[in-house]
Order: structure tokens, then C-alpha cells, then sequence
């Protein structure tokens, strides 16, 4: 992924991470790039599946934008962080800074700096939360080995992200003892293929059609199953389409 | 061992007379108590499981020379420690041991139940399965290979459609064969080879443990690290929580997993492999039934359909409920003429007719005209499907009180009758969601509530002002259920259920069901409401009101502002609360209002009404459901609101300059 695409993503995560779509003007400004420019750039990323774009509405990340958008924002705001308390450098300057380095830290460094942090929650400059962690692991007591095994490395983001259509693939889901275990039992359990039906507005639950059912679950719950997006590309098997036939 | 004392059991009961014990496991929304109702018909009665609130249906039925007792488990979706119900279900199957379950299984959705199945078969009982919706699978496009699933399974297979009543009795005489034949238990399938081997592994360290449950069940819950069976274990055994994590950790490192999400993985895997090898699927139709679930769950029109079923639904219980209790209530009073004009009026009689009489009719004119519209259309909007997706809609606005969106329908049930709110917070999952929902349910304006609102506040104040009641009664629901979630402890739950496809309720069951539920009520309700009703009279009788009214006038008249009396009123509307307006007037000699109290009065008065108590039935719900303490905390709490926050109102509303 390029840096410039990265720098779009994450511009567009700042207006939906506020319920908002991201109008092209402002992301004009915000990215001091020509409007034509972010049109072209826009619509590049639309082919790639990784923004909507409505007219008059503006730019909107697809579940896949949003794994990747979470995974660089997250860096981000880790760097700020790191600047900010370990190094001491003014909470005016480690925006810039961060901006500059996030492009090149690896998945298991932005890990291992989280951990040496102390898995912070926000970031320093505006108090804005870091996205969540990927790993599969409850707490950071076992980080280091798991951010060594490779496998865990993969672009993850949570069921709550997917947008109405788009499929993911269950990873794993996190919560304190009993939530993921009901996850679990409701089917949502490593491997299982699940597609969002619809989503209640004002922050409701999420509709997901799973095992030939529908399930409803809520914002908190959904927001603890981590995923693997599904490309638009990869055709469903006959079997994953089985399962997801809605009632 | 276990098995040897339930095999003799079995055969003494057999001796005996012929007796046998099935019980009916499934999913919620697989037609469970469709299947339940259609075997033990009206024989049956609902009680509470032993020391929770969970409810516990059990009928009986006679078949072929056997009395059948039936019980109707509650639906889940697993055996785990998610919910009381969960572990409710497992703990009778293990310990009571039913002669055989029946597990429902719906055949349009294989998948998840048989993941259900699977838990079910790890407690190795005699199990059977109803293969039920038979008929949903088949316009699904979904056809089942029965012989070949209870061959894979190892347990006989029943497709049945119990709405039409079709294949009920097979699954009953297939109870019974087992039963005589003395068929062994069945066996659960098996785990891949490292799970396996665990499992057998933390086995051979059970041998001194003793259980009610299968050692190959309790070995498998210790992987799974379930918390009560843990407890059960490590309380005799401590030194086994080393090896059970050692071996947890060694799972963990091979599939990086936590090996709970390995099993419940392998579990599904098996059940969709068993699923797919039984069924075949053809392309299924869009039906109606999609497209009704597609505009019911819709960001819009969604709630413009909510909208205007729940009106439309009070409009008509209200509508019916007016005509049938004007009905009754002229009917009483011809009853009551006649009782005193053929009886005398001697103070005997009175007291017959005040303490006794007009406690039944209280009860009767309240279950009657209103109640059984209410229930008759929820068991409607129930069977339908409909309630999953009100509880989808409201989920965001019910968080904001601390609960899930299951919690609105409780809720609602609450402008009918609080006691049905406080019965219908059993849909929570645990006691603290239950308690938080059946302490702001009790504060939600019922019938009875709003008829002393719009009698008094919306006739002679104005619309705009019953609206500022039922406002300010919303505001104190918000700010309390807040509290209520801050202060209780526990682990919050989110939203996490299945919606159910629509289908079309069937009379008969609809029927059977509002039958049974005004039969709940009116045993629950009646006996208190004749009680109070006497009690208060006797105090009346031997003069104790006027002490306690004159006790009482601080409060009423210095702190509230309201006249004198309305100390009584209040007390007997405790009872009932509408009993609240039509005892103030019988007491001031008038109906009309405006000549006795002020509107400032008025409004206070009905703002007290509104909050200070809940009625006498719904305590004695609320003590039966979560224990004196409960009730008396909820009760009390309320008492000291509607006095506080009355006399507030009393200055706010003077301090503004109404009068």
C-alpha cells in the first residue's frame, strides 16, 4: 500500500470516525492536494474496493478501507504517543512527526512499541481513541510471543466496521470471559464466514446472516469480533453461499 | 457410575406404574412450545425453577397406557454459563436425569441447531430428535436425509411439523420404545485427535471426582475453562487447575486460540459437515417473508412500522378494553344493587361486600376487559416474530438506560400492566439485566396510571400537561435505570440474538397461550389483590386510617400540598391505582374535580400517584420473582421518590406562578 493511499485513508477515517462522510473539498484541504487530483484518487480507491463514494455525500470507507485505515491511524497515534511521553516532544509537534514515520513501521514494531507504551488508549494531541489491537490475545501479557508468530500479523478489523453487503471471515472475537464464549456459541466462531445485512442507525446492532440464520447484535458485541475482509474479488464458495442464503 | 443408579431408578419406576419423563430441548424460535403445547394441551401449569427466575413449564399427557410428564426447557442456544437458563438446563439434565430429551431441532437452519445437538449428546442422555419446521425447510429449497442424519448422529430422527401436528406422536412412541427397549444412552461424537487426547488426558485425573455429570463432559468443560464446573472440580481438587492450564496452554500454542474458541470451532465444523452430508439445498425463492423481514428491519420505515403497530396495538386494547369494563362494571353494579337489596345493609354484609366481593371484582375488572386484549395481540406480535425485531430497533435507545434492546418489550408490556413487565423481564438473559429491567419497568405509567393522568391532568389541565407527566416520568426512568446499571454489580451484556423468520401465528396456539398466561395472572394477582382489599378494610373498619391519615398529613398536606384525604386514597391505591381517583371522589362527594383540588393539586397529585409505589400485584410479582429484599428495596425507593420529588414539584410548579 502507498504512502499517498495511506494518507487518503487515513484523512477519510478522521471524517468517519466522527459519523461523517468525507466531503472531496475538505479532504482537498486537509491533504493540500488539488480537487481534481483527489477525484482521480478517489475514484483509483473505489476501484480498489476500498472507499464508496456518493454523490453529494462524499467518500465513505468500505469494511477493507477500514482495516487498513485503523492499522495506519493506529501506528499514528501510537507514534504520537511514543514522541509525545518517551521522548517529550510538544504535543504541537507530534502530529507532523508521526506523519513522517508511521509510513514505515512494521506490524510487529507498532506491536511491540504498543506493549512498551502500556497499550495506550488515546492519543496525546486531541485525545482521540487508538484503534484496537488485531492480536488474538485477551491482554498484553503474552504480546511478545504472539506478535512473533507470523500468522497473527494478518489485516484484521471488527465485525462492527463492515458496511451493509460485505463479508468477512471470523478471526477471533475478544471479551472478558462470558461475551465471547456467547459470540461463539451463536455461531460467529473461528473460520465462519458472516455477511452484514443491514445496520440499525443512531449506533444500533448490526443484522448479520450467518449459518442460515439472522443475528442481531449490538455495537459493543460486534465491536469484539475481529475479521477478515472478504474482497469483492474473491468469489464466495458454494458452500459459504449456502450459508449465507438469507432466510 | 452415574449411569447405574439412574438405570435402576428407571426400572423401579417402571414397576410402579407407567410413568416416564421427557423433556424438550432446542434453540428458541424452533417451535419448542408449539410442540410442548400440542402434547400436554391445557395440562399444564408454569411455575419458576427452583430458587430462580427462570420460568419452568411442565404438562402431562397420557399415551399408550404411560403417563408422560412433558417439560418445556428453556430455549438456548448452548450449554455454557452465558445465561440462568443455560445452566439451568444442563444441571436438570444431568441430575434429574429425564427418562429421555427430546431435542427440536428447526430443519431450516441444521447448522446452528445441530451445534446445540452436540452439547446435548456430551451429557449422554437418551436423546431423540424433532426434526421440526419441516414445512419452512421445504420452501427454503432445504431437503433433509433423515435416515442418514440419525445414522451420523447415532440418535433416532423425527421430522415433524408441530404446527400442523404432524409426526408428535411418532416422537412420543419413539420415547417409549426407548424407554422399554432399555436402549443404551447416547454417545457423543468425537473431537479431532489432539482435543481428544486432552480430553482423555484430564479423564484419567477425574476418577476420585465425583459429579452428577459425565466425565467426558466435565473434562471438556474444564478446557473450556467453564467457571462453574471449575469451581465443582478445583474445590476438591486443587492441584488439578495446574494441569488443566498446562494443557490448555499447550492447545493454545498449537492453534493460536484459546481453546474454548477451539472446541466451539471444531463443534460447528462437525455440525456443518453433519448438515451438509444430510441436506440438499436448491435455490430458495425470495418470499413475502424476506421482504416483510427486509421492511421491518429497515433504518426507516422500520420504525415507522413499529410506530404504528404499537399504537395501533394499544389503540385496540384500549378500544376493546373501554367497551368490555364499562360492560362489566354496569354488571357489577346491577350485582351489587341486588346483593344489598336482597342481603340487607347490615355492617356484616358490608363488610362482606367491601373486604371480599369488591376485591374480586377489582381483580376481575381489571384482568378481564384489558388484559386479555393485551395478551391476546403480544402473543400475536410474539408468535409472528415480530418482537426480535422491535428489540433490533430499539437496542440503541435502550443502552442509553443501561439495557439491551430486549428490554423494551418488557417495557412495553409495562403500559399495559406492570405486573406482565415485571413477569416479561425473564427475557433477559441474566439477574442483573432482569433486575435493572423490572425496577424501571415498575415505573413505567400502566393502565391504571394512566387513567388517573388523563381522568384528572389531560380532562382539567390540558393535554400539554399529561404529556409534561408521562415526560417527566421518562426523565426519572432515564436517570434511575442509570443508576440502577452503575450501582448493580456484574458484567454488563450487550445484544446477541437470533431473528427469527416471520410466521403466521397459529390460532390455536395463539389461543392456548393467552389462555395460559391470564391463568398465571390470575392466580399471581387475584389472591393479593382480595387480600389487600380486605386488610384495608379491616383497618377502616376499626378506624386505624384516620390515625394514619392524620399521621400521614405532614407529608400530604405541609410537604405535597394536597388536601387531607388524598393520605387514604393514596393507601388504598396501593391496590389499584385508578381505585385512587374514583375513592376521591367518592370521599370529596363529587366527580368534579375542579371544585376539590387545584390544578397545582391536581398535577401533584398525580405525579405521586404515578411514582410512589407499585401496585399491590406487581410487589408481590416483583417478591416472588427476586425475593422480599428486592421487592422491599423497589417499593421503598419509590415511596421516598414520589414524596421527594412531589413536594419539589409542589414549589416548582408555585415558583413559576401556576396555581
Amino acid at each position: 500500500m502507498g504512502e499517498s493511499t495511506e494518507e487518503y485513508l487515513e484523512a477519510i477515517y478522521a471524517y468517519n470516525e466522527r459519523g461523517e462522510s468525507a466531503k472531496n473539498h475538505d479532504l482537498s484541504e486537509r491533504l493540500g492536494i488539488s480537487p481534481p487530483s483527489v477525484t482521480q484518487m478517489i475514484k483509483k480507491l473505489a476501484g480498489e474496493g476500498l472507499v464508496t463514494y456518493e454523490p453529494y455525500k462524499g467518500v465513505t470507507l468500505t469494511g477493507r478501507g477500514m482495516a487498513e485505515a485503523q492499522r495506519i491511524v493506529r501506528k499514528h497515534r501510537l507514534l504520537e504517543r511514543f514522541l509525545h511521553d518517551t521522548l517529550g516532544l510538544g504535543k504541537e509537534k507530534v502530529h507532523v512527526e508521526a506523519c513522517r514515520m508511521e509510513h514505515g513501521l512494521g506490524e510487529e514494531a507498532a506491536a511491540a512499541l504498543c506493549e512498551a507504551l502500556n497499550n495506550p488508549k488515546t492519543c496525546p494531541d486531541d485525545g482521540k481513541p487508538i484503534p484496537a489491537c488485531t492480536l488474538n490475545t485477551e491482554d498484553c501479557t503474552h504480546c511478545k510471543n504472539i506478535r512473533e508468530d507470523g500468522r497473527q500479523l494478518q489485516l484484521l478489523t471488527q465485525l462492527s466496521n463492515l458496511r451493509p453487503g460485505e463479508v468477512g471471515r471470523v478471526a477471533f472475537s475478544r471479551g472478558a470471559g462470558n461475551a465471547s464464549q456467547r459470540i461463539m456459541d451463536m455461531g460467529l466462531c473461528q473460520g465462519t464466514v458472516v455477511k452484514v445485512v443491514k445496520a440499525a442507525p443512531f449506533h444500533g446492532p448490526i443484522e448479520v446472516s450467518v449459518r442460515g440464520t439472522l443475528l442481531a447484535i449490538g455495537r459493543g458485541l460486534a465491536e469484539k469480533v475481529f475479521v477478515e475482509v472478504k474482497d469483492k474479488g474473491d468469489k464466495p464458495t458454494v458452500d459459504e453461499r449456502q450459508k449465507l442464503a438469507v432466510k | 457410575m452415574y449411569r447405574y443408579t439412574r438405570l435402576e431408578g428407571s426400572s423401579d419406576y417402571v414397576l410402579k406404574g407407567k410413568n416416564l419423563t421427557i423433556a424438550l430441548a432446542g434453540n428458541a424460535n424452533v417451535g419448542k412450545s408449539v410442540i410442548f403445547n400440542q402434547l400436554t394441551g391445557l395440562h399444564q401449569h408454569v411455575g419458576n425453577w427452583p430458587g430462580k427466575t427462570v420460568k419452568r413449564a411442565e404438562g402431562t399427557l397420557s399415551f399408550s397406557g404411560y403417563t408422560i410428564d412433558v417439560v418445556d426447557l428453556p430455549g438456548i442456544y448452548s450449554l455454557s454459563t452465558y445465561s440462568i437458563e443455560e445452566r439451568v438446563s444442563r444441571e436438570y439434565i444431568a441430575v434429574q436425569h429425564p427418562d429421555v430429551i427430546i431435542n427440536v431441532v428447526d430443519a431450516s437452519a441444521l447448522d446452528r441447531n445441530l451445534f446445540f445437538t452436540m452439547q446435548l449428546l456430551e451429557l449422554e442422555p437418551h436423546l431423540i430428535i424433532a426434526l421440526n419446521q419441516m414445512d419452512l425447510a421445504k420452501s427454503r429449497g432445504i431437503k433433509i436425509d433423515v435416515d442418514s442424519l440419525s445414522k451420523q448422529l447415532g440418535v433416532p430422527v423425527v421430522p415433524t411439523t408441530a404446527t400442523r401436528n404432524e409426526g408428535l406422536q411418532e416422537i412420543v412412541t419413539e420415547a417409549i420404545r426407548i424407554h422399554e427397549e432399555n436402549m443404551p444412552t447416547s454417545k457423543p461424537l468425537l473431537f479431532g485427535e489432539e482435543i481428544e487426547s486432552s480430553i482423555n488426558e484430564i479423564i484419567s485425573e477425574l476418577s476420585e471426582v465425583e459429579t452428577p455429570y459425565p466425565p467426558r463432559w466435565v473434562a471438556i468443560k474444564l478446557l473450556e475453562g467453564d467457571e462453574e464446573v471449575e469451581r465443582l472440580v478445583f474445590d476438591l481438587r486443587p492441584e488439578l487447575r495446574k494441569i488443566c492450564e498446562a494443557i490448555r496452554r499447550r492447545i493454545e500454542e498449537i492453534h493460536g486460540h484459546s481453546t474454548a474458541s477451539v472446541i466451539t470451532s471444531e463443534r460447528y465444523a462437525q455440525a456443518s459437515t453433519l448438515a451438509k452430508e444430510a441436506s440438499t439445498y436448491a435455490e430458495p425463492l425470495k418470499s413475502l417473508r424476506d421482504r416483510l423481514g427486509e421492511a421491518t428491519d429497515h433504518p426507516i420505515y422500520g420504525y415507522i412500522i413499529m410506530i404504528a403497530i404499537i399504537v395501533g396495538m394499544f389503540y385496540t386494547i384500549f378500544t376493546l378494553g373501554d367497551y368490555a369494563a364499562k360492560l362489566l362494571s354496569s354488571t357489577f353494579e346491577m350485582f351489587r344493587l341486588w346483593y344489598f337489596s336482597t342481603l340487607g345493609t347490615s355492617p356484616l354484609q358490608s363488610f362482606i361486600w367491601n373486604g371480599l366481593i369488591e376485591g374480586i371484582i377489582a381483580g376481575t375488572s381489571i384482568a378481564l376487559p384489558y388484559i386479555i386484549p393485551f395478551f391476546l395481540v403480544l402473543s400475536l406480535l410474539e408468535d409472528s416474530g415480530y418482537l426480535a425485531r422491535v428489540a433490533f430497533l430499539m437496542d440503541s435507545l435502550m443502552h442509553r438506560i443501561g439495557l439491551h434492546g430486549k428490554g423494551f418489550i418488557p417495557m412495553m408490556l409495562g403500559f399495559g400492566c406492570n405486573v406482565l413487565a415485571c413477569l416479561g423481564c425473564a427475557i433477559m438473559e441474566t439477574e442483573r439485566e432482569r433486575l435493572i429491567c423490572a425496577f424501571v419497568s415498575s415505573l413505567v405509567p400502566c393502565a391504571a396510571r394512566s387513567i388517573v393522568i388523563m381522568g384528572l391532568v389531560a380532562t382539567y389541565l390540558g393535554f400539554g400537561w399529561a404529556i409534561t407527566l408521562y415526560a417527566l416520568d421518562f426523565l426519572l426512568i432515564f436517570i434511575l435505570g442509570r443508576i440502577a446499571f452503575k450501582v448493580l454489580p456484574g458484567e454488563p451484556m450487550g445484544l446477541i440474538m437470533e431473528m427469527p423468520s416471520y410466521k403466521v401465528p397459529t390460532a390455536k396456539v395463539t389461543l392456548q397461550r393467552t389462555w395460559l398466561r391470564l391463568k398465571d395472572f390470575v392466580y399471581e394477582a387475584f389472591p393479593i389483590i382480595v387480600a389487600g382489599n380486605l386488610i384495608i378494610d379491616i383497618a377502616n373498619t376499626i378506624g386505624l386510617l384516620n390515625i394514619l391519615q392524620v399521621a400521614f398529613s405532614p407529608v400530604t398536606v405541609l410537604w405535597l400540598g394536597l388536601p387531607a384525604a388524598t393520605g387514604i386514597v393514596l393507601i388504598f391505591g396501593v391496590l389499584r391505582k385508578e381505585l385512587t381517583l374514583i375513592l376521591l371522589a367518592s370521599i370529596m362527594g363529587t366527580t368534579n374535580f375542579a371544585l376539590i383540588l387545584t390544578p397545582v393539586q391536581m398535577f401533584v397529585f398525580s405525579f405521586v400517584v404515578m411514582i410512589y409505589i407499585p401496585c399491590i400485584a406487581t410487589i408481590s410479582v416483583l417478591w416472588k420473582e427476586f425475593g422480599a429484599k428486592v421487592a422491599t428495596a423497589i417499593s421503598l425507593t419509590e415511596v421516598i421518590l414520589a414524596i421527594a420529588l412531589g413536594g419539589i414539584v409542589y414549589r416548582l410548579l408555585l415558583l413559576v406562578g401556576v396555581h
